[in-house]
This record gives C-alpha cells, sequence and structure tokens, in this order.
C-alpha cells in the first residue's frame, strides 16, 4: 500500500476546507461572504464555554441523551448460529434511534440552530430526503420559535407522508421541489437558491456532512457525541474500545460522528455502508463503489455522473440515502483506506429491517438497516470476543409504510 | 494579453454606448437550432454572446435556465457539443467574443487542461464559472489566464469592499455585477442600487462592468444601460425560446424569430440610451 498515512485521522479539514483533494468552498459569489461569516461565528462558539454548557443542557433534558448502548444478544446469537466454529462477534446498538424526534439528525440541527440565534439569523431553512432532518429541524425551530421552511423532493414527499405531516403540525412550511430528479439532490439546489435570494435574515441548516466548509466540519462536529459517548459507555460495558464499527452512509453524518471519535485507534476496524439499490449494475446510490469525485454542492467528493459530469440520480428504497454524493470526509477516508465502504441492497436491507424489528423489537428506519444487513455478514466473520458496534440512526416508523407495500408488492 | 473581449469593450466604448450580453443555453432547444439562433444574434444586435453550459444541478440559476438546461441536455447536448458550436460560430465570427457560463463539474470531468486547449482552440474568450469563487482560482482561474482566456467574475450585493479586492483580483475582460441577491431571472433589479454599486465596483477597478440578473425588457435594458457599460439578458431570451417550441419541445419556424426579435428591441433600448443621456 503506497498511501502515505497522516500522523492523525482528526486534524482535518485544513484552514481553506480541504481534506486531501476532497471538500472547498465551490458556491456562488453570494453565498462566500456568508460562509465565511458562518465559518467565524461557528469558531467563536466553539471556543465559548457557555455554548458548550447550553447546548450540554438541551442534549441532556431536551433530546434525551445519553443514548443507550445496548448488547443485541438475540441477534448476537443469531449470527453466531450463522458462523461455522461458533464465532460471531458481540453485537451492540448505539440507539440514536432514541433521540427525541427518532433519529441523530437532531445532534446536529440542535447545534445549528443555537448557531443562528446566536448570529442574529430569525429565518432557518432545510433540504430533508427521508424527512428526518426536516422533521428535527421543525423541532427546534418550535421549541425556539423560529420560522422553518423544509425543501423536501416530491417524489420524498410521497413516500415520506408522516413525516410531512410531523413538520407542518410542528409548525414548519413544506415546500415541495419538482426540479430535476424531485429528490434530495434538488432539495439541496432549491434551498441554496432560497439562501442566495435571503441573505440577510436566513441560515441554512444542512442536514449532513456535506456541502461547502464549514459544514462537512461543524456537522460532524455537532456529531460526534455519537461517538463520545460509545467510547464511554463500552469501556464501561466491557472495559476497553470496541474492535469495530458500522454505520449507514447517505450524506454520512451519523457515521462520521461515531467514526470520528475513533480514527486515531488503529485497533478499531470501520465499515461505511452505502446504498446499493437495486445492484450496484443499476439503479443505486453507492457513490464511493459507483461513482468518481466531482464537484456538487459546494464541495468535491465522489458522486454518481455520466462521462459529461451530468450528476446522475440515484436510487435507494430509502429516501435518506437516496443521494447521488457522500460528505467529503468519507471520500478522503476512503482514499487513505482508514475506513471500508461497503454497500447493501434494497432486498438485503428490507431483510435486515424485518429482522432486527422480530430478534430485538426495534424496528430500525430502513437507512440504518443498511448498516445491520452488513453486521449480518461481517458478524458471523469475527471471533466471539469481537466487539461490533452498529449504529442505529434512526427509527423505522416512518417507513412502515413503504415497507408494506414493499413486501406487499413481493407477496 | 488582448482578447476580443477587450477589443469589443474598446469599441462599444468609442461609440459611446453600452454593450448588449445575450445569454443563451448552447443546445436549446437542440443543437441545430442553437448553431442557427447564436450565428444570427450579432446580426440582431449582440455585442457579446454568453452561451451557458448546460448543467443538472445548476444551483444559482431560476426556473427559466433550469428548463433551458433540462431542454439542451434532452436533446442531447454535451460539452463536446458545446464547443462544436463555438467552432461553428467562430467560422463565420472573429469579432464577437464568447463567454461560456456555468457550473464547474462538467468542466472538471472534461479535464481542465483539456478543457481550455479545446475552448480555446474553438475561439472561446472567457469563462464564468459560477461555482468557482476567488477561494478556489486554483482550479480553474489561474490556468484559465495562462491559457489566454478570460476569467470573469461575479460580484454581489453581498461582496463588499473589505472582499471586492479579492474577487476583482483575477478578473479580466469585464466584471459581471449580478444585480440582485437571488438567482437568475427573479426579480427586477433597481436601478437606483446599481448605480451605486456600479460606481463602488469602478472605484477598484478599470474593467468594464456589466450588469444582469433580472432584466428582461428593452425598458428595464435603457435603465440599465446608462449607468453601465454592458447589460446582460438571460432568462428572457430563453423563455422567448421556450414559449416558442412546439408541444414536443421541438424548434419551430417562430424560434428564430422570437430570438432574433427581442435581441433587436433589447438592442434598440440599449442603444437609446447614451443618447437619451447626451441630449
Amino acid at each position: 500500500m503506497n498511501v502515505r498515512q497522516p500522523n492523525t485521522f482528526r486534524s482535518g479539514p485544513d484552514e481553506r476546507g480541504h481534506f486531501g483533494i476532497f471538500g472547498g468552498r465551490f458556491v456562488a459569489e453570494t453565498l462566500m461572504p456568508l460562509i465565511l461569516d458562518l465559518e467565524k461565528a461557528y469558531a467563536e462558539a466553539k471556543a465559548d464555554p457557555e455554548f458548550k454548557r447550553e447546548m450540554d443542557g438541551y442534549l441532556t433534558h431536551y433530546v434525551g441523551r445519553p443514548s443507550p448502548l445496548y448488547f443485541a444478544e438475540r441477534m448476537t446469537e443469531y449470527c453466531r448460529k450463522a458462523s461455522t466454529g461458533g464465532a460471531g462477534a458481540k453485537i451492540y446498538f448505539k440507539r440514536e434511534e432514541l433521540n427525541h424526534t427518532g433519529a441523530h439528525k437532531v445532534n446536529n440541527v440542535l447545534g445549528q440552530i443555537m448557531l443562528a440565534r446566536r448570529m442574529g439569523k430569525t429565518r432557518i431553512i432545510a433540504e430533508t430526503g427521508a424527512g428526518m432532518h426536516g422533521v428535527a429541524t421543525a423541532t427546534l425551530c418550535a421549541r425556539f420559535g423560529l420560522p422553518c421552511i423544509v425543501y423536501m423532493g416530491a417524489v420524498d414527499i410521497e413516500r415520506q407522508q408522516q413525516n410531512v405531516f410531523r413538520m407542518q403540525m410542528l409548525g414548519a412550511e413544506v415546500r415541495p421541489v419538482t426540479s430535476g430528479s424531485k429528490t434530495l439532490k434538488d432539495a439541496m439546489n432549491d434551498a441554496l437558491r432560497d439562501w442566495v435570494t435571503n441573505v440577510a435574515d436566513t441560515f441554512y441548516c444542512i442536514g449532513t456532512v456535506a456541502g461547502p466548509h464549514p459544514y462537512p466540519m461543524m456537522v460532524r462536529d455537532f456529531q460526534c457525541v455519537i461517538g463520545n459517548e460509545t467510547r464511554e459507555q463500552m469501556q464501561q460495558a466491557e472495559g476497553r474500545l470496541p474492535d469495530s464499527l458500522v454505520a449507514c452512509i447517505g450524506g454520512g453524518s451519523n457515521a462520521m460522528g461515531l467514526f470520528h471519535p475513533f480514527l486515531d485507534d488503529a485497533g478499531v476496524e470501520i465499515f461505511g455502508v452505502e446504498a446499493a439499490g437495486h445492484g450496484l449494475t443499476g439503479l443505486h446510490a453507492a457513490s464511493i463503489a459507483g461513482g468518481r469525485p466531482g464537484v456538487l454542492h459546494g464541495n468535491r467528493t465522489y458522486l454518481l455522473m455520466d462521462d459529461d459530469g451530468q450528476i446522475a440520480e440515484a436510487h435507494s428504497i430509502s429516501a435518506g440515502l437516496d443521494y447521488p454524493g457522500i460528505g467529503p470526509e468519507h471520500s478522503w477516508l476512503h482514499e487513505i483506506k482508514r475506513v471500508q465502504y461497503l454497500s447493501a441492497t434494497d432486498d438485503e436491507a428490507l431483510h435486515a429491517f424485518q429482522l432486527c424489528s422480530k430478534l430485538e423489537g426495534i424496528i430500525p428506519a430502513l437507512e440504518p438497516a443498511h448498516a445491520i444487513a452488513k453486521v449480518l455478514e461481517l458478524a458471523p466473520q469475527k471471533p466471539k470476543d469481537h466487539l461490533m458496534v452498529v449504529n442505529v440512526s434512526g427509527r423505522g416508523d416512518k417507513d412502515l409504510a413503504s415497507v408494506a407495500q414493499h413486501l406487499g408488492k413481493k407477496a | 494579453m488582448s482578447t476580443r473581449i477587450d477589443a469589443r469593450f474598446a469599441k462599444l466604448h468609442q461609440e459611446g454606448r453600452a454593450g448588449l450580453v445575450t445569454f443563451l443555453t448552447a443546445g436549446d432547444p437542440d443543437y441545430a437550432a442553437s448553431v442557427a439562433i447564436v450565428k444570427a444574434l450579432p446580426g440582431a444586435g449582440a455585442d457579446v454572446i454568453e452561451l451557458g453550459m448546460p448543467f443538472t444541478d445548476p444551483m444559482a440559476d431560476g426556473p427559466s435556465v433550469q428548463a433551458a438546461g433540462l431542454r439542451a441536455l434532452a436533446a442531447g447536448q454535451t460539452m463536446v457539443k458545446t464547443l462544436a458550436l463555438v467552432r461553428e460560430f467562430r467560422a463565420g465570427d472573429d469579432a464577437t467574443p464568447i463567454v461560456l457560463m456555468g457550473y464547474y463539474n462538467p468542466i472538471y470531468i472534461y479535464g481542465v487542461t483539456r478543457f481550455l486547449a479545446d475552448a480555446k482552440a474553438a475561439g472561446v474568450d472567457g469563462l464564468i464559472v459560477v461555482d468557482l469563487p476567488p477561494e478556489e482560482d486554483d482550479e480553474l482561474c489561474i490556468p484559465a489566464l495562462k491559457a489566454g482566456l478570460n476569467f470573469i467574475r461575479l460580484a454581489t450585493p453581498t461582496t463588499d469592499d473589505k472582499r471586492l479586492p479579492a474577487v476583482l483580483a483575477n478578473t479580466s475582460g469585464f466584471v459581471y455585477y449580478v444585480s440582485i441577491a437571488g438567482i437568475t431571472g427573479a426579480a427586477a433589479p433597481d436601478a437606483g442600487k446599481v448605480a451605486s454599486a456600479v460606481a463602488r465596483i469602478k472605484r477598484h477597478t478599470a474593467l468594464p462592468v456589466a450588469v444582469g440578473f433580472g432584466v428582461r425588457t428593452p425598458e428595464q435594458a435603457r435603465a440599465i444601460a446608462q449607468i453601465s457599460d454592458a447589460v446582460v439578458v438571460g432568462s428572457a431570451l430563453v423563455d422567448a425560446i421556450g414559449i416558442s417550441l412546439d408541444q414536443a419541445g421541438k424548434a419551430t419556424t417562430g424560434t428564430l424569430a422570437a430570438v432574433t426579435g427581442l435581441v433587436s428591441a433589447l438592442a434598440a433600448g440599449i442603444r437609446g440610451a447614451r443618447r437619451e443621456a447626451a441630449e
């Protein structure tokens, strides 16, 4: 392997927002001063103990943190039965689905809304795919009395009706996006168009570790609470660090939040799971497995596209993974080989969705069902004393209607 | 380095009038129709031609330019064809500057070095790449200047005096002042605010200042022409194409005339401006 390894994997990005060749600030001039303001405001907030104290208070009393690290005993047994020679890792779930609003998204939104308030911004916009980021943003806007506009692809509105109604109940305006492929990437385009138009009062609350610098860094920092808690909780449960981490990846914020605090622990194997849709030779959303580096939405990263640089439409059964890109830090971690990126198909995710529900009494969202699908493959290959953590990043209530439809079609 | 853009603005200065910069998306509604339209632009009164390089995700564009890009892509437009279109135009017109405008990804995927060489050879004079601010100058701006192409930067209402020098540092040809904070084809600009913004930019640079975003009518063009060196019109022209198409989205016998008619009216409005101001 001729990839040069840095002394630490946790020092990025550089001052221009680059992780290796990835990241950067590829935005229109109108937005550039706003992004520089945001970078400055975030740096000040990060250095302010009062900001952290206030945030910790809301994380405890409003979000409900820490989320449990749960030993998934029956799934562990299931995987041990599937292994040859009685092997099989001990599987732990990081229970992000127990957070208020039902997913990890709220960790980041809380940080950004507190920052927006600090910056004196009075109007919040967001994009959403599955609706979980939209719901989290609508929730915190309700909590702090801020007007909230959520851009959501018309196709996603169709398959995530329940979340649309939740956002409306919370007082947010959901604006259907009918441009392009009518999914998450187009929602992000329209949110950026809104931001360019309403520069004075508006804060753009991005839902994942993508977009122009400082978003990938800032969202990562807010999500690192997942990995930081996991370190402590595993120490308490087993007296040592885990041996492997598994998380699903659309943009990659739940994965980055779990992975980042462990990047410098050489003994910890890390697996990201992209959505392989109908399979990597068909329609899918696996940017690393099936894409190449390009520039979209403010950053350079792996993207799905054609030979002319036109962005391709992603496909996944999970609306939250249905994005043709991935956060730039993931692209970098892939190139330097610190994280292994795998993929799970729609069918594998559906199987894991049902299995997890029946074995553990936990209905995962379709997004982490992709991660669980790979746990079912990885865990049986590991020894019995191997500690594996999978991030159950959201709960599956929102997916029940579409899962029922898929299963009905198959029956 | 003096380019067709420099020569054209020098000529406009001599004539004592502002220029008309027309924007159309290359390959809209299809390649053949687009070639015919672009070739007719100078005769109708366009002084500088901007050609949009279609992209699936045009984040700074409004519905009109988005639709034009999708029409061009659906008809099979590619970067190779956009450069071919420029070559065809250049064979019959060696004076009218052509500026390619768009987003970075199609250029990045084509390959920066190859793109600059092919664009220069085809007869392209300048580039406007919306998602390359000065912070990313190493990507394309510096190589483009070395290749002899103008790199035209957008200055916006959010570009304050502190930031202007950085925005202007590697800009050449002209400065494109975006008259509103917003997307293309949205609100109409306020001429009073634009006048003070242009004056502000001119305190920092000797380059000509073109003003665009939201200019649709000959009357608006005349008003902007009185306070700037050139007026950019895009969405209104793109809409003229859109409206002229048949139900299948194909060009009709009225398509060419719809564009040239509007360009002539805009040019007349602009040519009237300085005379009005001078009298």
